[in-house]
Protein backbone atom coordinates (compact mmCIF):
# COMPACT_ATOMS: atom_id res chain seq x y z
CA UNK A 1 0.00 0.00 0.00
CA UNK A 2 1.28 2.97 -0.92
CA UNK A 3 1.80 6.23 1.76
CA UNK A 4 -1.41 8.18 -0.09
CA UNK A 5 -3.44 4.88 -0.22
CA UNK A 6 -2.45 4.29 3.41
CA UNK A 7 -3.55 7.94 4.14
CA UNK A 8 -6.78 7.13 2.82
CA UNK A 9 -7.79 4.41 4.13
CA UNK A 10 -6.75 5.53 7.68
CA UNK A 11 -7.87 9.84 7.46
CA UNK A 12 -11.23 9.36 8.48
CA UNK A 13 -10.90 6.15 11.41
CA UNK A 14 -7.79 8.54 12.86
CA UNK A 15 -10.28 11.24 12.52
CA UNK A 16 -13.39 9.77 14.20
CA UNK A 17 -10.60 8.85 17.09
CA UNK A 18 -8.89 12.06 17.19
CA UNK A 19 -11.88 13.73 20.06
CA UNK A 20 -10.81 10.81 22.35
CA UNK A 21 -7.13 10.98 22.03
CA UNK A 22 -7.45 14.63 22.63
CA UNK A 23 -9.69 14.44 25.60
CA UNK A 24 -7.33 11.34 26.94
CA UNK A 25 -4.51 13.81 26.40
CA UNK A 26 -5.54 16.78 28.12
CA UNK A 27 -7.80 14.90 31.17
CA UNK A 28 -4.90 11.81 31.59
CA UNK A 29 -1.52 12.71 30.38
CA UNK A 30 -1.72 16.16 30.82
CA UNK A 31 -3.52 17.14 34.47
CA UNK A 32 -0.66 14.32 35.57
CA UNK A 33 2.22 16.40 33.96
CA UNK A 34 0.20 19.52 35.50
CA UNK A 35 -0.16 17.94 38.77
CA UNK A 36 4.02 17.35 38.77
CA UNK A 37 4.86 20.57 37.92
CA UNK A 38 2.01 21.73 41.09
CA UNK A 39 3.60 18.93 42.88
CA UNK A 40 7.33 20.67 42.45
CA UNK A 41 6.13 24.63 43.58
CA UNK A 42 5.82 25.99 46.63
CA UNK A 43 1.61 26.36 46.09
CA UNK A 44 0.22 27.10 49.33
CA UNK A 45 -3.12 29.10 49.55
CA UNK A 46 -5.73 30.28 47.35
CA UNK A 47 -4.05 31.80 44.45
CA UNK A 48 -1.02 29.71 42.20
CA UNK A 49 2.07 29.93 43.15
CA UNK A 50 4.67 28.07 40.97
CA UNK A 51 7.71 29.03 42.08
CA UNK A 52 9.86 25.92 41.84
CA UNK A 53 10.84 23.40 44.40
CA UNK A 54 12.16 21.02 43.29
CA UNK A 55 11.46 17.56 45.06
CA UNK A 56 11.24 19.12 48.58
CA UNK A 57 7.47 18.31 48.42
CA UNK A 58 8.15 14.80 47.72
CA UNK A 59 11.28 14.89 50.56
CA UNK A 60 8.70 15.90 52.78
CA UNK A 61 6.42 13.65 52.85
CA UNK A 62 8.59 10.97 53.50
CA UNK A 63 9.44 12.28 56.81
CA UNK A 64 6.07 13.09 57.63
CA UNK A 65 3.98 11.17 60.11
CA UNK A 66 0.80 11.41 59.22
CA UNK A 67 2.07 10.04 55.50
CA UNK A 68 3.74 7.24 57.86
CA UNK A 69 0.50 6.40 59.63
CA UNK A 70 -0.85 6.53 55.74
CA UNK A 71 1.14 3.72 54.91
CA UNK A 72 0.68 1.68 57.68
CA UNK A 73 -2.88 2.06 56.97
CA UNK A 74 -2.83 1.12 53.25
CA UNK A 75 -0.76 -1.71 53.87
CA UNK A 76 -2.81 -2.63 56.63
CA UNK A 77 -6.13 -2.30 55.18
CA UNK A 78 -5.06 -4.04 51.84
CA UNK A 79 -3.94 -7.00 53.82
CA UNK A 80 -7.31 -7.46 55.23
CA UNK A 81 -8.76 -6.39 52.10
CA UNK A 82 -7.35 -8.67 49.19
CA UNK A 83 -6.85 -11.48 52.03
CA UNK A 84 -10.42 -11.52 52.62
CA UNK A 85 -11.69 -11.02 48.83
CA UNK A 86 -9.27 -13.87 47.63
CA UNK A 87 -9.97 -15.88 50.57
CA UNK A 88 -13.90 -15.64 50.62
CA UNK A 89 -14.50 -15.31 46.90
CA UNK A 90 -12.32 -18.85 46.10
CA UNK A 91 -14.14 -20.24 48.76
CA UNK A 92 -17.76 -18.99 47.36
CA UNK A 93 -16.58 -20.20 43.75
CA UNK A 94 -15.52 -23.52 44.49
CA UNK A 95 -18.76 -23.93 46.89
CA UNK A 96 -20.78 -23.00 43.90
CA UNK A 97 -19.18 -24.58 41.13
CA UNK A 98 -20.34 -27.99 41.64
CA UNK A 99 -24.45 -27.77 41.06
CA UNK A 100 -26.10 -26.44 44.05
CA UNK A 101 -29.87 -26.05 44.83
CA UNK A 102 -30.25 -22.52 44.02
CA UNK A 103 -26.94 -21.19 42.69
CA UNK A 104 -28.26 -18.40 40.64
CA UNK A 105 -29.70 -17.02 43.33
CA UNK A 106 -26.87 -16.98 45.60
CA UNK A 107 -24.62 -15.84 42.96
CA UNK A 108 -26.91 -12.99 42.77
CA UNK A 109 -26.84 -12.09 46.78
CA UNK A 110 -22.82 -12.48 46.39
CA UNK A 111 -22.92 -10.09 43.27
CA UNK A 112 -25.59 -7.72 44.40
CA UNK A 113 -23.07 -5.36 46.60
CA UNK A 114 -21.25 -4.19 43.61
CA UNK A 115 -23.98 -2.26 42.19
CA UNK A 116 -24.11 -0.46 45.32
CA UNK A 117 -22.01 3.21 46.18
CA UNK A 118 -19.53 2.71 48.60
CA UNK A 119 -21.00 5.42 50.34
CA UNK A 120 -23.86 3.49 50.64
CA UNK A 121 -22.13 0.80 52.05
CA UNK A 122 -19.98 3.50 54.46
CA UNK A 123 -23.93 4.77 55.96
CA UNK A 124 -25.03 1.33 56.52
CA UNK A 125 -22.00 0.08 57.75
CA UNK A 126 -21.33 2.87 59.96
CA UNK A 127 -24.32 1.64 61.94
CA UNK A 128 -23.79 -1.76 61.48
CA UNK A 129 -19.79 -1.55 63.25
CA UNK A 130 -21.59 1.01 66.05
CA UNK A 131 -19.20 1.05 68.69
CA UNK A 132 -21.69 2.41 71.54
CA UNK A 133 -21.62 0.30 74.73
CA UNK A 134 -24.44 -0.24 77.54
CA UNK A 135 -27.93 1.43 76.71
CA UNK A 136 -26.55 2.46 72.99
CA UNK A 137 -25.48 -1.14 72.12
CA UNK A 138 -26.58 -1.88 68.37
CA UNK A 139 -25.63 -3.13 65.23
CA UNK A 140 -23.65 -6.43 64.85
CA UNK A 141 -22.59 -5.78 68.59
CA UNK A 142 -26.01 -6.42 69.93
CA UNK A 143 -26.58 -9.28 67.21
CA UNK A 144 -23.32 -10.62 68.95
CA UNK A 145 -24.93 -9.81 72.34
CA UNK A 146 -27.95 -11.39 71.77
CA UNK A 147 -26.20 -14.65 70.55
CA UNK A 148 -24.07 -15.07 73.36
CA UNK A 149 -21.17 -14.00 71.66
CA UNK A 150 -20.50 -11.20 73.98
CA UNK A 151 -16.63 -12.04 73.59
CA UNK A 152 -16.66 -11.24 70.41
CA UNK A 153 -17.54 -7.35 70.77
CA UNK A 154 -15.83 -5.21 69.97
CA UNK A 155 -15.14 -1.50 68.74
CA UNK A 156 -14.70 -2.74 65.19
CA UNK A 157 -13.14 0.88 62.98
CA UNK A 158 -12.94 2.84 66.12
CA UNK A 159 -10.47 0.77 67.28
CA UNK A 160 -6.98 1.18 68.12
CA UNK A 161 -4.93 1.57 65.45
CA UNK A 162 -3.91 -0.40 63.64
CA UNK A 163 -6.41 -2.49 64.35
CA UNK A 164 -9.62 0.20 63.41
CA UNK A 165 -8.32 0.24 59.67
CA UNK A 166 -8.56 -3.54 59.89
CA UNK A 167 -12.14 -3.46 60.40
CA UNK A 168 -12.91 -1.50 57.25
CA UNK A 169 -11.47 -3.99 55.33
CA UNK A 170 -14.83 -5.65 56.51
CA UNK A 171 -17.06 -3.55 54.53
CA UNK A 172 -15.12 -3.77 51.46
CA UNK A 173 -14.40 -7.44 51.52
CA UNK A 174 -18.41 -7.57 52.07
CA UNK A 175 -18.79 -5.35 49.18
CA UNK A 176 -16.33 -6.79 46.74
CA UNK A 177 -15.93 -10.40 47.36
CA UNK A 178 -18.35 -10.90 44.42
CA UNK A 179 -16.04 -9.62 42.50
CA UNK A 180 -13.41 -12.51 42.84
CA UNK A 181 -15.95 -14.64 43.14
CA UNK A 182 -17.15 -14.05 39.46
CA UNK A 183 -13.39 -14.37 38.41
CA UNK A 184 -12.85 -17.29 39.98
CA UNK A 185 -15.84 -19.05 38.74
CA UNK A 186 -15.15 -18.07 35.36
CA UNK A 187 -12.05 -19.85 35.71
CA UNK A 188 -13.33 -23.28 37.46
CA UNK A 189 -15.83 -23.18 34.54
CA UNK A 190 -12.72 -22.81 31.97
CA UNK A 191 -11.24 -26.60 33.11
CA UNK A 192 -12.29 -29.22 31.29
CA UNK A 193 -14.37 -31.72 32.71
CA UNK A 194 -12.19 -34.53 30.44
CA UNK A 195 -8.90 -33.01 32.83
CA UNK A 196 -10.09 -33.25 36.13
CA UNK A 197 -12.09 -36.98 35.08
CA UNK A 198 -8.33 -38.36 34.30
CA UNK A 199 -6.58 -36.69 37.56
CA UNK A 200 -9.48 -39.29 39.44
CA UNK A 201 -9.09 -42.46 36.81
CA UNK A 202 -5.52 -41.82 37.83
CA UNK A 203 -6.90 -42.44 41.47
CA UNK A 204 -6.45 -38.69 42.66
CA UNK A 205 -8.39 -37.49 45.37
CA UNK A 206 -10.86 -35.11 45.27
CA UNK A 207 -8.66 -32.76 47.11
CA UNK A 208 -5.51 -33.88 45.00
CA UNK A 209 -7.80 -32.68 41.92
CA UNK A 210 -7.85 -29.35 43.61
CA UNK A 211 -4.49 -28.41 45.11
CA UNK A 212 -2.86 -30.44 42.00
CA UNK A 213 -5.14 -29.28 39.10
CA UNK A 214 -7.46 -26.98 39.15
CA UNK A 215 -5.77 -24.22 41.73
CA UNK A 216 -2.41 -24.21 39.87
CA UNK A 217 -5.21 -23.62 36.61
CA UNK A 218 -6.62 -20.52 38.76
CA UNK A 219 -3.66 -18.76 38.65
CA UNK A 220 -4.82 -16.56 35.86
CA UNK A 221 -7.99 -15.27 37.52
CA UNK A 222 -5.82 -14.72 40.76
CA UNK A 223 -3.28 -12.62 39.17
CA UNK A 224 -6.14 -10.42 37.29
CA UNK A 225 -7.94 -10.61 41.39
CA UNK A 226 -4.90 -9.10 42.45
CA UNK A 227 -4.27 -6.33 40.38
CA UNK A 228 -7.53 -5.03 40.35
CA UNK A 229 -8.64 -5.08 44.07
CA UNK A 230 -4.58 -4.26 44.35
CA UNK A 231 -4.66 -0.94 42.61
CA UNK A 232 -8.26 -0.31 44.56
CA UNK A 233 -6.90 -0.92 47.85
CA UNK A 234 -4.31 2.00 47.08
CA UNK A 235 -7.16 4.36 45.76
CA UNK A 236 -9.56 3.93 48.90
CA UNK A 237 -11.17 7.00 49.70
CA UNK A 238 -14.95 7.34 49.38
CA UNK A 239 -15.88 4.15 52.02
CA UNK A 240 -13.32 5.26 55.01
CA UNK A 241 -15.41 9.27 54.18
CA UNK A 242 -19.05 7.44 54.29
CA UNK A 243 -17.76 5.31 57.78
CA UNK A 244 -16.07 7.53 59.74
CA UNK A 245 -15.78 11.08 58.49
CA UNK A 246 -12.28 12.02 58.54
CA UNK A 247 -10.85 10.49 61.43
CA UNK A 248 -6.55 10.49 61.59
CA UNK A 249 -6.56 7.14 62.52
CA UNK A 250 -7.99 5.94 59.95
CA UNK A 251 -6.41 8.60 57.42
CA UNK A 252 -5.16 6.78 54.04
CA UNK A 253 -3.20 8.90 50.93
CA UNK A 254 -6.26 9.44 49.43
CA UNK A 255 -8.14 11.47 52.46
CA UNK A 256 -4.80 12.89 53.39
CA UNK A 257 -4.60 14.36 49.65
CA UNK A 258 -7.85 15.77 49.69
CA UNK A 259 -7.90 17.51 53.81
CA UNK A 260 -3.99 19.25 52.59
CA UNK A 261 -5.68 20.52 49.41
CA UNK A 262 -9.32 21.45 49.54
CA UNK A 263 -9.35 22.30 53.14
CA UNK A 264 -5.77 23.61 54.27
CA UNK A 265 -5.32 24.84 50.84
CA UNK A 266 -1.54 23.21 50.54
CA UNK A 267 -2.06 22.33 46.75
CA UNK A 268 1.73 21.63 46.44
CA UNK A 269 1.88 18.89 48.74
CA UNK A 270 -1.48 17.47 47.57
CA UNK A 271 -0.10 17.43 44.41
CA UNK A 272 2.58 15.66 45.67
CA UNK A 273 0.68 13.09 47.42
CA UNK A 274 -1.63 12.09 44.39
CA UNK A 275 1.63 11.66 42.32
CA UNK A 276 3.01 8.86 44.83
CA UNK A 277 -0.28 7.70 44.12
CA UNK A 278 -0.34 7.02 41.37
CA UNK A 279 3.62 5.65 40.95
CA UNK A 280 2.56 2.93 43.06
CA UNK A 281 -0.61 2.49 40.76
CA UNK A 282 1.64 2.09 37.70
CA UNK A 283 3.88 0.02 39.37
CA UNK A 284 1.20 -2.83 40.10
CA UNK A 285 -1.07 -2.31 36.96
CA UNK A 286 1.87 -0.99 34.04
CA UNK A 287 3.40 -4.68 33.80
CA UNK A 288 0.10 -6.10 34.02
CA UNK A 289 -1.20 -3.78 31.13
CA UNK A 290 1.66 -5.16 28.89
CA UNK A 291 1.52 -8.30 29.82
CA UNK A 292 -2.32 -8.57 28.74
CA UNK A 293 -1.27 -6.62 25.50
CA UNK A 294 1.22 -9.06 24.64
CA UNK A 295 -0.93 -12.06 25.60
CA UNK A 296 -2.93 -11.15 23.06
CA UNK A 297 -1.11 -10.36 20.40
CA UNK A 298 0.72 -13.86 20.63
CA UNK A 299 -2.95 -14.97 20.23
CA UNK B 1 -8.80 -10.20 25.82
CA UNK B 2 -9.51 -10.81 22.92
CA UNK B 3 -13.12 -11.71 23.79
CA UNK B 4 -15.08 -9.03 26.04
CA UNK B 5 -16.52 -11.87 28.38
CA UNK B 6 -15.63 -15.18 30.00
CA UNK B 7 -18.92 -16.74 28.90
CA UNK B 8 -18.56 -19.37 31.47
CA UNK B 9 -19.60 -15.75 34.22
CA UNK B 10 -22.89 -15.71 31.96
CA UNK B 11 -24.15 -18.95 31.67
CA UNK B 12 -24.06 -21.37 33.84
CA UNK B 13 -22.86 -24.96 33.07
CA UNK B 14 -25.42 -27.46 31.75
CA UNK B 15 -26.51 -29.13 34.68
CA UNK B 16 -26.62 -32.84 35.24
CA UNK B 17 -29.66 -34.24 35.94
CA UNK B 18 -28.65 -35.64 39.60
CA UNK B 19 -28.70 -32.36 42.01
CA UNK B 20 -25.31 -33.23 44.04
CA UNK B 21 -23.06 -33.59 40.98
CA UNK B 22 -21.38 -37.00 40.49
CA UNK B 23 -22.33 -38.58 43.53
CA UNK B 24 -25.38 -39.91 42.57
CA UNK B 25 -29.30 -39.38 42.94
CA UNK B 26 -29.55 -38.79 46.81
CA UNK B 27 -28.13 -35.33 48.47
CA UNK B 28 -25.27 -36.19 50.74
CA UNK B 29 -24.35 -34.74 54.04
CA UNK B 30 -20.89 -33.28 52.46
CA UNK B 31 -23.53 -31.53 49.64
CA UNK B 32 -26.03 -30.66 52.62
CA UNK B 33 -23.11 -28.74 54.62
CA UNK B 34 -22.46 -27.12 51.56
CA UNK B 35 -26.01 -25.60 51.06
CA UNK B 36 -26.17 -24.61 54.52
CA UNK B 37 -22.71 -22.67 54.74
CA UNK B 38 -24.10 -21.05 51.12
CA UNK B 39 -27.08 -20.04 53.18
CA UNK B 40 -25.17 -19.05 56.10
CA UNK B 41 -22.92 -16.88 53.91
CA UNK B 42 -25.54 -15.28 51.72
CA UNK B 43 -27.76 -13.94 55.28
CA UNK B 44 -24.65 -12.57 56.11
CA UNK B 45 -24.24 -10.44 52.45
CA UNK B 46 -27.71 -9.68 53.23
CA UNK B 47 -27.80 -8.23 56.57
CA UNK B 48 -27.00 -4.57 55.56
CA UNK B 49 -29.73 -4.60 52.79
CA UNK B 50 -32.17 -6.24 55.73
CA UNK B 51 -31.59 -3.35 58.08
CA UNK B 52 -31.95 -0.58 56.07
CA UNK B 53 -35.14 -1.95 54.97
CA UNK B 54 -36.51 -2.71 58.23
CA UNK B 55 -35.20 0.20 60.06
CA UNK B 56 -36.74 2.57 57.08
CA UNK B 57 -39.39 0.87 57.71
CA UNK B 58 -40.06 1.56 61.55
CA UNK B 59 -42.52 4.02 63.08
CA UNK B 60 -40.75 7.14 64.25
CA UNK B 61 -41.85 5.43 67.72
CA UNK B 62 -39.94 2.12 66.68
CA UNK B 63 -36.65 3.40 66.26
CA UNK B 64 -34.45 2.90 68.87
CA UNK B 65 -30.35 1.44 68.81
CA UNK B 66 -31.08 -0.81 71.07
CA UNK B 67 -33.85 -2.32 68.40
CA UNK B 68 -32.53 -2.59 65.53
CA UNK B 69 -32.81 -6.10 64.63
CA UNK B 70 -36.51 -5.55 65.48
CA UNK B 71 -39.30 -6.22 62.97
CA UNK B 72 -41.43 -3.07 62.55
CA UNK B 73 -44.94 -3.29 63.96
CA UNK B 74 -46.06 -2.51 60.70
CA UNK B 75 -45.30 -0.70 57.53
CA UNK B 76 -44.50 3.16 58.10
CA UNK B 77 -43.30 5.12 55.46
CA UNK B 78 -42.15 8.08 57.79
CA UNK B 79 -38.38 7.24 57.42
CA UNK B 80 -38.36 7.38 53.37
CA UNK B 81 -40.25 10.09 53.57
CA UNK B 82 -38.20 11.82 55.79
CA UNK B 83 -35.27 10.95 53.57
CA UNK B 84 -37.08 11.46 50.38
CA UNK B 85 -37.34 15.47 51.69
CA UNK B 86 -34.00 15.77 51.90
CA UNK B 87 -32.14 13.76 49.12
CA UNK B 88 -35.50 14.01 46.48
CA UNK B 89 -33.53 16.73 44.57
CA UNK B 90 -30.44 15.11 45.00
CA UNK B 91 -31.73 12.14 43.03
CA UNK B 92 -32.95 14.03 40.42
CA UNK B 93 -29.87 15.07 40.34
CA UNK B 94 -28.22 12.23 39.76
CA UNK B 95 -30.27 11.01 37.23
CA UNK B 96 -29.88 14.25 34.70
CA UNK B 97 -25.98 13.11 35.36
CA UNK B 98 -26.13 9.50 35.12
CA UNK B 99 -28.53 9.22 32.51
CA UNK B 100 -26.61 11.77 29.50
CA UNK B 101 -23.39 10.67 30.77
CA UNK B 102 -24.29 6.70 30.06
CA UNK B 103 -25.55 7.23 26.84
CA UNK B 104 -22.45 9.64 25.26
CA UNK B 105 -20.03 7.36 27.19
CA UNK B 106 -21.24 4.60 24.80
CA UNK B 107 -21.70 6.05 21.87
CA UNK B 108 -18.03 7.41 21.88
CA UNK B 109 -17.20 4.28 23.21
CA UNK B 110 -18.65 2.07 20.35
CA UNK B 111 -17.05 4.56 17.98
CA UNK B 112 -13.38 4.38 19.70
CA UNK B 113 -14.09 0.46 19.90
CA UNK B 114 -15.01 0.07 16.09
CA UNK B 115 -11.73 1.41 15.30
CA UNK B 116 -9.53 0.21 17.58
CA UNK B 117 -10.93 -3.61 16.08
CA UNK B 118 -11.79 -2.83 12.64
CA UNK B 119 -9.76 -0.21 11.38
CA UNK B 120 -6.18 -0.49 13.19
CA UNK B 121 -3.42 1.92 11.89
CA UNK B 122 0.17 2.15 12.49
CA UNK B 123 0.24 3.15 16.53
CA UNK B 124 -3.24 2.04 16.88
CA UNK B 125 -2.87 -0.70 19.67
CA UNK B 126 -0.60 2.13 21.49
CA UNK B 127 -3.32 4.39 21.44
CA UNK B 128 -5.21 1.99 22.81
CA UNK B 129 -2.83 0.73 25.76
CA UNK B 130 -2.47 4.72 26.56
CA UNK B 131 -6.31 4.86 27.17
CA UNK B 132 -6.38 1.52 29.59
CA UNK B 133 -3.91 3.17 31.63
CA UNK B 134 -6.44 6.22 32.17
CA UNK B 135 -9.03 3.19 33.92
CA UNK B 136 -6.39 3.12 36.40
CA UNK B 137 -4.95 5.92 37.72
CA UNK B 138 -6.00 7.55 41.02
CA UNK B 139 -7.93 10.36 40.61
CA UNK B 140 -6.15 12.02 42.72
CA UNK B 141 -3.60 12.28 40.23
CA UNK B 142 -5.43 15.09 38.04
CA UNK B 143 -7.64 16.48 40.56
CA UNK B 144 -6.10 19.72 41.03
CA UNK B 145 -5.76 20.64 37.46
CA UNK B 146 -9.02 19.14 36.81
CA UNK B 147 -10.51 21.14 39.59
CA UNK B 148 -8.90 24.55 38.19
CA UNK B 149 -10.13 23.69 34.60
CA UNK B 150 -13.33 22.58 35.40
CA UNK B 151 -13.70 26.44 37.31
CA UNK B 152 -12.35 27.97 34.25
CA UNK B 153 -15.22 26.35 31.53
CA UNK B 154 -18.17 25.36 34.09
CA UNK B 155 -17.69 27.98 36.80
CA UNK B 156 -21.27 27.46 38.22
CA UNK B 157 -20.15 24.09 39.19
CA UNK B 158 -23.40 22.45 37.56
CA UNK B 159 -24.22 18.90 36.46
CA UNK B 160 -22.85 19.55 32.84
CA UNK B 161 -19.37 19.67 33.76
CA UNK B 162 -19.43 16.47 36.00
CA UNK B 163 -21.67 14.79 32.71
CA UNK B 164 -18.22 15.95 30.95
CA UNK B 165 -16.11 14.65 32.92
CA UNK B 166 -17.27 11.36 33.47
CA UNK B 167 -17.94 10.72 29.25
CA UNK B 168 -13.63 11.87 29.32
CA UNK B 169 -12.56 9.00 31.64
CA UNK B 170 -15.37 6.60 31.03
CA UNK B 171 -13.52 6.38 27.30
CA UNK B 172 -11.19 3.87 28.47
CA UNK B 173 -13.58 1.38 29.73
CA UNK B 174 -16.43 1.56 27.14
CA UNK B 175 -13.50 1.45 24.62
CA UNK B 176 -12.50 -1.58 25.77
CA UNK B 177 -15.83 -3.37 26.04
CA UNK B 178 -16.94 -2.54 22.49
CA UNK B 179 -12.99 -3.06 21.36
CA UNK B 180 -13.70 -6.49 22.65
CA UNK B 181 -17.16 -6.86 21.68
CA UNK B 182 -16.00 -5.89 17.89
CA UNK B 183 -13.05 -8.05 17.79
CA UNK B 184 -15.95 -11.35 17.46
CA UNK B 185 -17.36 -9.69 14.12
CA UNK B 186 -15.60 -11.58 11.98
CA UNK B 187 -13.44 -10.07 9.40
CA UNK B 188 -14.70 -11.44 6.48
CA UNK B 189 -18.14 -9.97 7.17
CA UNK B 190 -16.36 -6.56 7.23
CA UNK B 191 -14.51 -7.17 4.05
CA UNK B 192 -17.52 -8.60 2.20
CA UNK B 193 -19.56 -5.67 2.85
CA UNK B 194 -16.31 -3.52 1.20
CA UNK B 195 -16.58 -5.20 -1.57
CA UNK B 196 -20.01 -4.24 -1.79
CA UNK B 197 -19.25 -0.66 -1.51
CA UNK B 198 -19.80 0.37 1.85
CA UNK B 199 -17.19 2.60 3.36
CA UNK B 200 -16.24 3.35 7.21
CA UNK B 201 -19.69 4.37 8.33
CA UNK B 202 -21.33 2.32 6.01
CA UNK B 203 -19.98 -0.67 7.94
CA UNK B 204 -20.87 0.65 11.02
CA UNK B 205 -24.09 1.51 10.40
CA UNK B 206 -25.15 -1.73 8.67
CA UNK B 207 -22.54 -4.47 10.32
CA UNK B 208 -21.28 -3.01 13.16
CA UNK B 209 -24.07 -1.30 15.43
CA UNK B 210 -27.04 -3.74 14.49
CA UNK B 211 -24.70 -6.50 16.17
CA UNK B 212 -23.62 -4.82 18.90
CA UNK B 213 -27.21 -3.85 20.57
CA UNK B 214 -26.32 -6.05 23.38
CA UNK B 215 -22.33 -4.29 23.84
CA UNK B 216 -24.59 -1.23 24.43
CA UNK B 217 -26.61 -2.98 27.44
CA UNK B 218 -23.19 -3.70 28.92
CA UNK B 219 -21.70 -0.35 28.33
CA UNK B 220 -24.87 1.76 29.42
CA UNK B 221 -25.63 -0.08 32.28
CA UNK B 222 -21.74 -0.38 33.46
CA UNK B 223 -21.47 3.42 32.81
CA UNK B 224 -25.14 4.27 34.70
CA UNK B 225 -24.59 2.11 38.22
CA UNK B 226 -20.44 3.73 37.85
CA UNK B 227 -21.23 7.39 37.41
CA UNK B 228 -24.59 7.16 39.66
CA UNK B 229 -22.41 5.66 42.45
CA UNK B 230 -19.62 8.09 42.10
CA UNK B 231 -18.53 10.58 44.93
CA UNK B 232 -14.75 12.28 44.39
CA UNK B 233 -15.69 13.89 40.99
CA UNK B 234 -19.22 15.06 42.38
CA UNK B 235 -17.82 16.24 45.66
CA UNK B 236 -15.18 18.60 44.36
CA UNK B 237 -16.91 19.51 40.83
CA UNK B 238 -20.58 20.61 41.93
CA UNK B 239 -22.19 22.84 44.08
CA UNK B 240 -24.84 22.33 46.81
CA UNK B 241 -27.55 22.55 44.53
CA UNK B 242 -26.31 20.06 42.17
CA UNK B 243 -24.92 17.69 44.13
CA UNK B 244 -25.61 13.94 43.02
CA UNK B 245 -27.09 12.07 46.09
CA UNK B 246 -23.77 10.41 46.97
CA UNK B 247 -22.67 13.35 48.15
CA UNK B 248 -25.87 14.24 49.80
CA UNK B 249 -26.17 10.98 51.28
CA UNK B 250 -22.59 11.40 52.98
CA UNK B 251 -23.79 15.14 53.63
CA UNK B 252 -26.66 13.38 55.66
CA UNK B 253 -24.68 10.78 57.10
CA UNK B 254 -22.40 13.15 58.30
CA UNK B 255 -24.61 15.50 59.88
CA UNK B 256 -25.03 15.47 63.36
CA UNK B 257 -28.84 15.84 63.60
CA UNK B 258 -30.01 13.34 60.98
CA UNK B 259 -31.46 10.51 62.60
CA UNK B 260 -29.50 7.22 61.92
CA UNK B 261 -33.07 5.77 60.73
CA UNK B 262 -33.65 8.68 58.29
CA UNK B 263 -29.46 8.12 57.07
CA UNK B 264 -30.74 4.01 56.59
CA UNK B 265 -33.82 5.04 54.73
CA UNK B 266 -31.85 7.74 52.64
CA UNK B 267 -28.44 4.86 52.15
CA UNK B 268 -31.48 2.75 50.78
CA UNK B 269 -33.24 5.17 48.57
CA UNK B 270 -29.65 5.93 46.83
CA UNK B 271 -29.06 2.53 46.19
CA UNK B 272 -32.50 1.49 44.84
CA UNK B 273 -31.77 2.88 41.11
CA UNK B 274 -28.83 1.10 40.48
CA UNK B 275 -30.25 -2.14 42.78
CA UNK B 276 -33.13 -2.42 40.53
CA UNK B 277 -31.05 -1.97 37.25
CA UNK B 278 -28.87 -5.39 38.75
CA UNK B 279 -31.79 -7.20 39.22
CA UNK B 280 -33.35 -6.56 36.25
CA UNK B 281 -30.31 -6.70 33.91
CA UNK B 282 -27.75 -8.36 36.09
CA UNK B 283 -25.70 -10.30 33.55
CA UNK B 284 -25.45 -7.54 31.90
CA UNK B 285 -23.45 -5.55 34.65
CA UNK B 286 -21.74 -8.85 35.37
CA UNK B 287 -20.23 -8.89 31.88
CA UNK B 288 -18.70 -5.17 32.64
CA UNK B 289 -17.35 -6.34 35.88
CA UNK B 290 -15.55 -8.70 34.09
CA UNK B 291 -14.27 -6.76 31.17
CA UNK B 292 -12.65 -4.41 33.47
CA UNK B 293 -10.16 -7.16 34.88
CA UNK B 294 -8.66 -7.37 31.42
CA UNK B 295 -9.42 -10.94 31.78
CA UNK B 296 -9.96 -13.15 28.04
Amino acid sequence: MTLAAALRRHWVPVAMLSPSIVLIGIFVYGFIGWSLRVSMSEWQGLMPDYTWAGLSNFAELLNDRRFHIDIRNTLVFTTFFIGGCVGLGLLLAVLLDRHVPGEGIFRSIFLFPLAISLIVTGVAWRWLMNPSTGERTTGLNLLLDTFGLNALMNAWHTSDPPIGIAFVALPAVWQMTGFTMALFLAGLRAIPEELKEAARVDGASELQVYRRIILPLLRPALLSALIILGHLSLKVFDLIVALSGKDIRLDVPAIYMWTTTFDANNFSRGAAIGIYMLVSVAILVVPYLVWSLRRETEL
Amino acid sequence: MSYPIPPATVAPRPRRLALPGRWGGRPSVGSLVKFLLLAALAVFFLLPLWVMLITGLKPFADVHLSRMWELPSGIYLDNFMAALRALGPHLLNSIQLAVPAAILSSLLGSMNGYILSKWKFRGSDLIFTAFLFGMFIPYQSVLIPLVQFMNTINPAGGIQGLILVHVVYGIPITTLIFRNYYATIPNELIESARIDGAGFFGVFRHIALPLSLPGFAVVLIWQFTNIWNEFLFAIVLTRPASWPVTVALNNLAGSQIVEWNVQMAGALLAALPTLVVYIVLGRFFLRGLMAGALKG
